[in-house]
């Protein structure tokens, strides 16, 4: 056991799962959020249809976050969760008034007003609840004895707040990117018009959150601006990518506003990990106070990483499928 | 009044979960019997077996995707009300919760997509693989939760160190000793329930004369499954009940409403158990058979309630009868399908309106049995959330409060009434659709905005203020 460190691999591995939920399910939650400003009902039609065959699997995601971290971190999940426990259930709330209206809007005449609400609504507490999770995980949890000592709202703070409209701003940026990708004509226009307004909204939170995290949690400011100088790469790239969103819009690029804005995720999380690795559940607990035994995360190790690839194997060849344009009054047969 | 954040708990959790348990208890046979129809059109090309498979595999796409949405919910309910149960069960339910994960849940996402929407895009025999593939995925995703399940009820291969389970076995604990039972009455319980829906639903369409031909097909080979299959699961059952005797003998006083430990038990067809005065009134029973049944001897020795204190006594009202409701559902299941057996001859099976009324009543019966399964195995077993190590209450989030847990309890049960609601309003639309020649079913007109998703697999549209299909 002492020739690798099992908990290091962990950490990646759920580090990827949660990278994998965040960006899949981001632009289909975005889009939801988007949902009531559309031009009109056939762009509405459009932004479902472009999402609609691959949501599902996207949301397993979730649910492989969740069992991983009782596998491989159960300090991480036996603390988040009571936490956060009324964030939890909107968000779960959220999901699933999403889920079914995917399901029941289509076929809906009379009601269709109501699935649309239903879908909005739905992806924007989830989307919420989810920026809240990042803003409390930041702020940090109070623990007595391994478990969570603190109130039902300890979580709703204004800081965290601004991290659930900033995720809320993130998302809609991703549905926005990646609508540009899928769609043509008024409804790619409309998304192109859209997408630098979302990109300063989301700048201006992610300055906001920067300048208020330090004071939020000292550690986080010792980490910046004490000696370890070759982490302010990640913001830097996070601005690269931002500046390669805003520049692709105006040359009317078609996939690489999407990439760059995953690119955007990808470092702001990178910097977000950094500025607190290795404390799992802050502010007093490593990864590896965190760690479950490790004949355990051997014992899941072992599966995981035979199915993994075949996973990704099948979600790519789905994405490859449904790969192309969606026009209004087409779907997919 | 206080607000006890623990029975909060206790009835949320038995209200998600009873609420998610029954899509797959459906799904799980209902996929099977799909797979089947698929091989049988494989085999045979007749088009019976084609039109059977595209009317079922809209049923299931719409259980299916209420499974999904309440199984989201309850991987995170061990979290949320139960955070030191899973601290303390990590080590063991956090592998066996992930594996159920990547080897069934991602399985039966991949191939579902190719099961509803492959029709025609992919060779036919493409598309049989993907039923049998989701058919399986199905198994394995029980395999794994029930074994959780189990080995809460008979926890092995396990140390207890620190408040914390050490796995010392794998093997021991997976396989630990209620799980072959629990498995094999829950995989029959879902074909039983499997079979009575298709059973029932096809005698609704034969009553109307819709299809008759593929109808009757449905009818004869669900009535031949179920002939033998509700008799085995009496069987199975009586092991399993064997099995509670080892290790849960308490349970098993409670399911026979047996206060004090004694020989020449007998089986109590009625009685209302008093917890507090510890004794049943009004028993009717037969004399000697629990003991038979239990022990295989008119003088064998059937354990008591009473050798257990009273707060570690579960709530034997309710197992009592839970379990009375469950087998005698499982006899009327017998009796059913050997009445079909004798109405085989001359074919009066398919005609005799009585019969096939008497199958659509049926419909809702295995899931009522299975509720009240899941009842007698899980009060049955109260105080204990892992069986003699640890308690509800030690398995309780700390700084959970009762307002929280109000709130949440609150919160699922009106979002599931809303869900269910809309599912079973747009499966019986479904139903009533079934089956019609293509020029008379409803359509909305927009078939071309169909999404590749599961509902939306059936064109079904879901309210239309037009209703040409009367019932
Ligand atoms: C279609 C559903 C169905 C039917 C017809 C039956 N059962 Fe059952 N039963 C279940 C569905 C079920 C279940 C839902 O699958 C349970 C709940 C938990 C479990 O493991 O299986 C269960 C539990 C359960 C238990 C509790 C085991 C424990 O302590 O954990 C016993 C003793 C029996 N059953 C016995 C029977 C007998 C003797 C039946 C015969 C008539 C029978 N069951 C019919
Ligand atoms: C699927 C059908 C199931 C049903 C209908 C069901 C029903 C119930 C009920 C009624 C209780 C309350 C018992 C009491 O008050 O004493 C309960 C408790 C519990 N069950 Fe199950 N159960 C099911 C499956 C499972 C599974 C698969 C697991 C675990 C993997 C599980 C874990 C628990 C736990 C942790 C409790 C303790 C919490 C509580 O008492 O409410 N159950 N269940
Ligand atoms: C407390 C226990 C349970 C938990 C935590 C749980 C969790 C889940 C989750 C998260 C899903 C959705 C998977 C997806 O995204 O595709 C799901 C679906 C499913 N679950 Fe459960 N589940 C539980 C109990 C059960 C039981 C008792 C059974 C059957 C024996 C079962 C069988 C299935 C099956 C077959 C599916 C696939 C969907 C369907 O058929 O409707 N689960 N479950």
């Amino acid at each position: 056991m002492e020739m690798f460190d099992l908990t290091l691999i962990w950490a990646g591995i759920i580090g990827f799962g949660i990278m994998m939920y965040v960006l899949m399910d981001g632009f289909d939650l975005g889009l939801g959020i988007l949902y009531p400003f559309a031009p009109d009902e056939d762009a509405r039609d459009v932004m479902m249809n472009s999402v609609a065959p691959v949501w599902d699997g996207n949301e397993t995601w979730l649910v492989l976050g969740g069992a991983g971290l009782l596998g491989a971190f159960p300090l991480v999940y036996s603390v988040f969760l009571p936490a956060l426990y009324i964030g939890v259930f909107l968000m779960l709330a959220g999901l699933i008034f999403r889920g079914i209206a995917f399901e029941l809007r289509f076929k809906s005449k009379r009601n269709r007003r109501w699935w649309n609400r239903a879908f909005c609504w739905g992806s924007a507490i989830a989307a919420f609840a989810q920026g809240a999770v990042v803003g409390a995980y930041i702020q940090g949890f109070r623990v007595e004895s391994y478990a969570f000592a603190g109130g039902a709202f300890d979580w709703l703070t204004p800081f965290t707040i601004v991290t659930g409209f900033g995720l809320m701003a993130g998302y809609a940026l991703l549905g926005a990117t990646w609508l540009i990708m899928k769609s043509e004509g008024y409804i790619q226009e409309w998304a192109y018009k859209i997408t630098p307004l979302l990109l300063a909204l989301v700048l201006g939170v992610f300055a906001v959150i920067s300048l208020w995290t330090p004071f939020v949690n000292p550690l986080v400011w010792e980490r910046w601006f004490g000696h370890l100088q070759i982490i302010w790469i990640f913001p830097a790239l996070a601005l690269l990518c931002a500046f390669t969103v805003y520049r692709s819009v105006k040359r009317r690029g078609e996939g690489v506003p999407f990439i760059a804005t995953v690119g955007i995720y990808v470092f702001t999380y990178l910097g977000l990990i950094v500025s607190k690795w290795p404390i799992i559940v802050p502010p007093d607990f490593t990864l590896w106070d965190a760690a479950s035994a490790p004949e355990s995360q051997l014992f899941l190790l072992i599966g995981v990483l035979f199915v993994i690839p075949i996973i990704l194997t099948y979600t790519a060849w789905t994405y490859w499928v449904f790969r192309g344009k969606v026009r209004v009054g087409e779907g997919y047969h | 009044m206080e607000l006890d954040p623990l029975l909060l708990s206790r009835m949320q959790f038995a209200f998600v979960v009873s609420f998610h348990a029954i899509f797959p208890v459906f799904t799980i046979g209902l996929a099977s019997y799909i797979a089947l129809l698929h091989g049988l059109y494989f085999k045979t090309n007749n088009p019976a077996w084609d039109r059977l498979a595209l009317f079922w595999t809209k049923v299931f796409a719409v259980v299916f995707g209420m499974g999904v949405v309440s199984g989201i919910v309850m991987s995170f309910q061990f979290g949320t009300n139960w955070s030191n149960f899973s601290q303390a069960a990590s080590n063991f339910l956090g592998p066996i919760l992930s594996y159920e994960v990547v080897t069934a849940f991602f399985l039966e996402a991949a191939f579902l997509g190719v099961l509803l929407f492959g029709r025609g895009k992919v060779p036919q025999g493409v598309h049989l693989f993907a039923a049998v593939m989701v058919a399986i995925g199905t198994f394995i995703s029980s395999f794994w939760i029930l074994s959780a399940n189990s080995w809460m009820h008979t926890p092995a291969g396990v140390e207890l160190i620190d408040n914390r389970f050490h796995v010392t076995s794998w093997m021991e604990a997976i396989f630990n000793p209620s799980f072959p039972y629990r498995f094999a009455h829950m995989a029959m319980a879902s074909f039983l329930t499997g079979g009575f829906v298709v059973a029932g639903v096809s005698a609704w369409f034969l009553l109307r004369g819709r299809d008759p031909e593929a109808n009757r097909r449905a009818l004869s080979m669900c009535l031949w499954l179920l002939l033998f299959l509700a008799p085995a699961q009496a069987v199975v059952g009586d092991f399993h009940g064997l099995n509670t005797l080892e290790y849960q003998p308490t349970k098993v006083a409670a399911m026979e409403g047996n206060w004090e430990t004694s020989t020449n038990v007998p089986l109590l067809l009625f009685a209302i158990p008093d917890q507090e005065a510890q004794t049943n009134h009004f028993e009717i029973g037969i004399p000697n058979l629990a003991s038979i049944i239990l022990t295989h001897s008119p003088s064998g020795e059937v354990p008591g309630l009473s050798e257990a204190a009273l707060e570690e006594q579960p709530p034997v009202l309710i197992v009592f009868w839970a379990f009375r409701v469950m087998v005698g559902i499982g006899l009327l299941m017998m009796a059913i399908s050997l009445v079909g057996l004798l109405m085989r001859r001359n074919g009066k099976v398919y005609q005799h309106p009585g019969y096939l009324k008497a199958l659509v009543a049926m419909i809702p019966m295995p899931f009522v049995a299975v509720l009240a399964g899941w009842i007698v195995t899980e009060s049955g077993r109260a105080p204990w959330l892992v069986y003699g190590m640890m308690t509800h209450a030690e398995g309780i989030t700390p700084s959970l409060t009762g307002p929280m847990a109000l709130f949440t309890l609150v919160g699922y049960v009106l979002v599931y009434a809303v869900v269910f609601y809309a599912g079973i309003y747009y499966l019986s639309r479904v139903v009533r659709n079934g089956m019609l020649p293509e020029e008379e079913r409803e359509t909305t007109g927009e078939n071309f905005k169909r999404p590749m998703r599961p509902f939306s697999a059936a064109h079904t549209p879901f309210d239309d203020d037009v209703d040409p299909v009367r019932s």
